[in-house]
Order: C-alpha cells, then structure tokens, then sequence
C-alpha cells in the first residue's frame, strides 16, 4: 500500500513532466512548460477522484506524505550546490526582489478584503 | 584519508542526508533559541545552504557549491532537480477542489495577482540591475514568487546556477520579510478574519512565511492563508515557465 502511494506519485510526476517536456517542444521552445505544476494538478485530481471511489488508502497518503516532508531538507540541499559566488555580487538585487513583490501585493489587500465574496 | 572520501562519494546521496539532516537540526534549535521561533526553522535552513554554497565556492572556485568538495558530491543528487521536483509535486496532497471553491472567487483571484505581481516585480528588478536575457528575467521573476518556484523555472527554462541561487535568495528574503512582517502590518490592512487571512496567504504565498506570520499575528488564522498559499507554489510552478515566460518572450 505504502509503495502504491509512491507509485500513484511517480506516476503523476512522469505524466506531468511528460506533458511540460511536450508542450515545450511543440512550442518551439525546447524547454520544460510547467510540468511539476502539471503533476502537481494530476495528483490532486488523482487523489479526489480515488478518494471518491474508496480507493484512497491512508498508507498510499503516508507514501506521499514522506516525499512531503522531505520538500524542505530537499529544498536545503539544493540551495547547497548553487552558484552563490558569483550570485554573491547581486546579492542586492536578490535582496529588493524579495521585498519589492511583498509591498506591491499588499497594496491589493484592502481592494481584495473589501470585495464581496460570492 | 582517500578510501574514505570514496567511500563518502559512493554513498553520495545518504552522506547528503546525514548533512541536511545536521543543517536542519541546527537551524530548527537557532530558530527556537535564538529568534524564538520568530524566523521559521526552514528560512534559516534554506539560507545555511546558501551560505555554505558560497564557502564551497570560495573553496574550490566551483560552481556546484558544496558539491564541488570531495566526499560530499551527493549533494548534488539530493539537491538536483528530480528529486526536487519530486517532493514539490507531492505537497500537493491533501489539497482538495472543494477546499478551493469555499475559498471563493477572492481567493483565486488573489492567487492569480500575487503570482503575476510578484513575477512582475521581479523581472522590473531584475531587468533594472542590467539583466536582459528571458530566461534569467524569467528565473529570477518567479524567484520573486517564492524559493521554490524561482529554482524550478530555472531549471525548466534552463537559466544558469547564479542566477537561480539569486532566485532562491530572492524567495528566502520574501519568507523572511512576510514571517516577521505579517504581525505588524496586520492591523492596517484588515487582517484579522479568515477571508482576509486566505487573500493574504494568496497574495504572498510562500507558504512557510505565510504560515509564521500569521502564528504571529493570530494562531485560529493560519490554516485559512495556509490553505490559499499551499496553492500559490503549484501555480507559479504552471504559470512562470509557461504564461509569463511566453509573455516575456514576446514583449522583449
């Protein structure tokens, strides 16, 4: 059950990257075209569809969980084997396009909170 | 001294999860101890890696990071793209389209502005410090959106490693600034109920930020922006290497 998680995952990331790798070519562009965003979509389709249908074990969603939980550590690493020497002299430019992104969307805040939500 | 640098860079990968796992223990107690949970452990973890990235770079004159130092090239394997790729798609999980539709029309709708805005944001920064190719105004735009998203544009659109270390530092300064930010600008932006909770976790994203801010500010809010900024990664993940690289393509 555990390995099935895994696989329904596996599954979900080929077919999205497959998907990504496609679009990109037939647009010309010879890159990957949202693929992790197209798995991403697959597997919550996948998981509501087999969720309605009972199929949804919990130990296929522990399967899944433990990739989950690795995000961070993973993410950790490959900030790790990154360029930084040479990003080092934009450090600056790092630095406001952190902060500039935060002050422009909170300026929509009060105009989104004030909407009424239908 | 040799034999066993060998033996490290034969079990690469299990050598990099002994390290990370150090890393992350050390910043979660520096988390605790030092800021008193006020930074999120990750922020801190995920900016380590930067640092010693650089050391590694000043070391060796690579261009890997730590990766370039003997017995410790499993780093790369961790760290590369399929593995990563491989753990964002699976926080996925859990999220369900019914959760999406009470969000409501605002909810989705400040998706879709936080994404586009914040990409915006950071290709203008980007292209006013003398960057003009589309792919690393792409990189460094979605890097604007969050640490994750910045990196796998990257990949996708095939930027180079500085630039996408810039894009991680980008989001990580993002993070930071929203986790220490949110409690104080609550009050003069309505924050203070779960609807506006959910357009702030749409607007900023970066959901680790978005998750201590709002802890800081009122405990019962974060599940609500939560919610909304688990979305905000799988959407810059679909929307910078495709629509807004497009877009950008065409206009320069």
């Amino acid at each position: 059950m555990l390995l099935r998680g895994v696989a329904l995952l596996a599954g979900c990331y080929i077919i999205g990257q497959i998907i990504g790798e496609s679009l990109g070519h037939y647009l010309g562009i010879n890159n990957n075209v949202g693929g992790v965003g197209f798995a991403m979509l697959l597997l919550i389709i996948a998981q509501n569809e087999l969720e309605k249908r009972d199929l949804f074990h919990v130990e296929m969603g522990e399967g899944v969980m433990f990739w989950s939980k690795m995000y961070i550590p993973v993410i950790v690493a490959m900030s790790s084997i990154q360029n930084v020497r040479v990003a080092f002299n934009n450090g600056f430019l790092a630095l406001l396009a952190g902060i500039l992104p935060v002050a422009i969307c909170l300026i929509f805040m009060p105009i989104l909170s004030k909407s009424k939500n239908n | 001294m040799e034999y066993i640098i060998e033996l490290l860079d034969k079990n690469g990968l299990i050598v990099a999860f002994l390290v990370t796992g150090i890393m992350v223990y050390f910043s979660e107690g520096i988390s605790v101890k030092l800021t008193n949970k006020k930074l999120p452990g990750s922020a801190i973890a995920i900016f380590m890696g930067l640092v010693i990235a650089y050391l590694g770079g000043i070391l060796t004159e690579g261009k890997s990071g730590i990766a370039d130092i003997p017995g410790l090239t499993g780093f790369k394997v961790m760290g590369g793209p399929m593995f990563r790729d491989f753990a964002i798609v699976s926080t996925a999980m859990g999220a369900s389209f019914a959760v999406i539709k009470k969000t409501g029309s605002v909810g989705i709708l400040s998706l879709f502005l936080g994404v586009i805005f914040s990409f915006i944001a950071g290709v203008g920064i980007a292209y006013a410090f003398g960057i003009t190719d589309v792919e690393s105004l792409t990189t460094i735009g979605a890097g604007a959106c969050t640490f994750v998203v910045g990196p796998v544009t990257g990949t996708a659109v095939g930027a180079s490693s500085d630039i996408i270390a810039i894009s991680i530092a980008a989001g990580v300064v993002k993070s930071i600034l929203v986790t220490i930010g949110t409690p104080f600008i609550a009050p003069y932006i309505g924050l203070n109920n779960p609807k506006s909770a959910m357009i702030f976790g749409g607007l900023m994203g970066t959901t680790s930020g978005t998750a201590a801010g709002l802890a800081a500010t009122d405990p019962k809010l974060v599940p609500y922006g939560a919610m909304t900024a688990t979305f905000y990664t799988g959407l810059g993940c679909l929307m910078c290497p495709s629509v807004l690289y497009l877009a950008l393509k065409a206009i320069l």
